[in-house]
């Protein structure tokens, strides 16, 4: 067909036309040629329709349990895997947003065990997720550490947490406010009793490296990946009795329905195992099942205690601000800062208090929050700051476990074959991506981590 | 051949490992030399002028200081140019009284490893970081952990950026320090004067 049409235009247009009929012949040819190619075996669109491993959610957490299954999966190409992610553009991941920082400063020990394994995960990346004859990963890290601050009454809690990081292997120190002034003299210690410092394997790194690492390891070792929204799950129910003797509805997920972007196409994929790692929204989609499974008799509910909640981060500009030495400072008040590059430029924020919870529906930035209630602290803390210049914001989500604040990684207690892999924001913190997956995917009891799903009781 | 990058990284990680039996019998100072001396390095002790190199056998040269480990400590070692990494730092840090620590030119040597170097920060007041390939300005932010350092030499790191500002940020940062290396870049030649033929796609 090509060629006929080449000859015709040649025939009906004079010399002088003759490129611009040539750029539209090649124009008409390239169209063709995709069409040849646009069927099942080609078309990396289309999800297959059976997949092991259905993983909800492309953010960094979807994309590491899936190359965590390749790389433990027990022959070569054991599991089919599948990640299902709803927006290319990542324009609403809390992974991208995310401030990116990584700290062992945690209270619970099981945190800081996953957290330094993160630690020794993004140091040696290119051996783990270094691809052939591709550039070498650089994730930017920034070893600048965090410092907490803590006033008379938390100094004691302060001091626990110091003891029980410094006894899982963590480098930490306890600074008093003469010997933290003399190491930061930029830093007002007005109100200040003690502070943690830590001192290795902590500072902040580019999550985006990290996400397109995870991404372009994992499809070389075979993952698939498609565009859609998970809508519905078809699944299979059993009756069966708690160990208490309370009746319950127990359910598989059988298929997994996709809806393909911006058309009426869905297409149903059959799974054994569904993977929610949808962050904010992981709720939502645990509820799919969930509302499928909730028996009238028992009138037990169970609510994944996921919720997202709004957070915004401010860019300003300082010219007398902290210079090299500046770390990730968490601040008594909750207002939290890090230098960003070289020229002065500073990102943070606050988390706001219960009553000031912003609206999750957009992701607007309210200019105010940062007027009335971040810069006053950040000013008090830091003197340099009251001469500020915003230069930009952003706002993300978090997905915050209502229940105690922790990751949520286990099987969902009714729907048998739905993990859950979420509940992980620390204002951006990404210190858990490799561990919290590496044992669950070993489809074992898991040895240490404790449980936190909790059933609502309504 | 993805083989061959596994037997390297495994190499490496085997000549970076901490002997816990020297360590358990003779004290951090003979591992730390035997490190030294067996990664192609030197070492140098309290009151000698002299560096001790590997000979032969790296043990043997450091027959005469196993007698009394606890009088002669080490206080400068030289490991330019070794395969060095973050991990073989380990057994090096623990020093007491290490004063001048040379880890030009070592290619494996990175960011995360410089963190690392925090336990030395009371007694190290000399430090060499020229011509590490894998050295960028966010590694050098971490030396303010090093506050009694005198004298740091930074030249020829071709990751670091803006050199020139990096310069005057570290000077700032540690006011005691001299800094060697990082000075303005050279200026641009002028416009009436022959360009180089193809070099690069700029």
């Amino acid at each position: 067909m090509g060629w006929n049409s080449l000859e015709q235009l040649a025939i009906s247009f004079p010399l002088a036309d003759l490129q611009k009929s040539l750029t539209n012949f090649q124009s008409q040819l390239k169209e063709n040629i995709t069409t040849l190619f646009d069927n099942p075996f080609f078309d990396e669109k289309r999800p297959p329709v059976q997949a092991e491993v259905v993983i909800v959610g492309g953010g960094v957490m979807g994309w590491s349990v899936a190359y965590w299954l390749k790389a433990l999966e027990p022959r070569k190409n054991a599991l089919r895997v599948l990640v299902v992610e709803r927006d290319p553009t990542y324009s609403r991941a809390s992974t991208v947003l995310s401030v990116g920082g990584i700290r062992q400063q945690f209270s619970l020990p099981e945190n800081i065990q996953m957290s330094r394994y993160s630690a020794y995960f993004l140091r040696t990346v290119n051996e783990h997720l270094g691809v052939m004859n591709e550039p070498p990963i650089d994730i930017q890290f920034n070893p600048s550490g965090y410092l907490f601050l803590a006033t008379e009454e938390r100094a004691a809690m302060l001091e626990e947490n110091v003891n029980i990081q410094r006894a899982e292997g963590a480098e930490v120190i306890l600074l008093s406010p003469t010997q933290l002034k003399k190491k930061f003299p930029w830093l007002n210690t007005d109100g200040v009793a003690l502070a943690s410092y830590g001192l290795e394997d902590e500072g902040w790194f580019d999550p985006w490296s990290l996400l397109t690492a995870f991404r372009r390891k994992a499809i070389s070792m075979g993952v698939h990946h498609c565009c859609g929204e998970v809508t519905s799950f078809t699944m299979a129910f059993c009756n069966s009795v708690t160990p208490v003797g309370e009746e319950l509805m127990v359910s598989r997920i059988k298929y997994a329905c996709i809806q393909m972007p911006d058309s009426l196409e869905y297409h149903e994929v059959a799974c054994a195992l569904v993977v929610n790692a949808a962050g904010a929204w992981s709720r939502k989609l645990a509820e799919i099942a969930e509302v499928e499974t909730s028996s009238s008799k028992t009138k037990k509910i169970f609510k994944l205690p996921v919720e997202p909640k709004k957070r915004y981060v401010y860019v300003w500009h300082s010219p007398d601000g902290p210079g090299l030495n500046c770390p990730i400072l968490i601040d008594t008040s909750g207002a939290y800062f890090r230098r960003e590059g070289l020229g002065s430029n500073y990102l943070g924020g606050m988390s706001p208090t219960k009553d000031e919870e912003p609206d999750i529906q957009d992701l607007e930035v309210d200019h105010e929050f940062f007027q009335e209630k971040v810069w006053p602290k950040l000013a008090h803390r830091v003197p340099a700051f009251e001469s500020l210049k915003v230069k930009g914001s952003w706002a993300g989500y978090y997905d915050y476990n209502t229940y105690d604040q922790n990751a949520v990684l286990s099987v969902h207690p009714v729907v048998m074959n739905m993990v859950i892999v979420t509940g992980r924001f620390w204002r951006g913190t990404l210190s858990d991506f490799p561990t919290g997956l590496k044992p669950t995917l070993k489809m074992e009891p898991w040895p240490r981590q404790e449980d936190h799903i909790a059933p609502a009781r309504d | 051949m993805q083989w061959r990058e596994l037997r390297r990284g495994r190499a490496l990680r085997r000549q970076n490992t901490e002997n816990a039996y020297i360590q358990n019998h003779y004290g951090d100072d003979v591992t730390a030399a035997h490190f030294v001396l067996s990664n192609g390095g030197g070492a140098r002790f309290k009151d000698q002028s002299h560096w001790v190199r590997a000979g032969k056998n790296a043990m043997a040269g450091l027959l005469p200081y196993l007698d009394d480990p606890k009088s002669r400590p080490v206080v400068a070692i030289d490991l330019s140019g070794s395969s060095l990494t973050c991990t073989g730092l380990e057994n090096l840090v623990w020093l007491k009284h290490l004063e001048f620590l040379d880890l030009s030119a070592c290619p494996h040597l990175d960011d995360w490893a410089l963190t690392r170097l925090h336990p030395l920060g009371e007694t190290l007041c000399h430090l060499s970081l020229a011509r590490c390939p894998r050295i960028t300005e966010r590694g050098l932010a971490c030396l303010h952990l090093l506050p009694n350092l005198l004298h740091l030499d930074v030249s020829e790191l071709p990751a670091v950026a803006q050199q020139g500002l990096m310069c005057i940020l570290l000077e700032d940062m540690l006011p005691n320090c001299q800094i060697l290396g990082l000075k303005e870049a050279p200026p641009p030649p002028l416009a009436g004067s022959q360009s180089q033929p193809g070099v690069g796609s700029h």
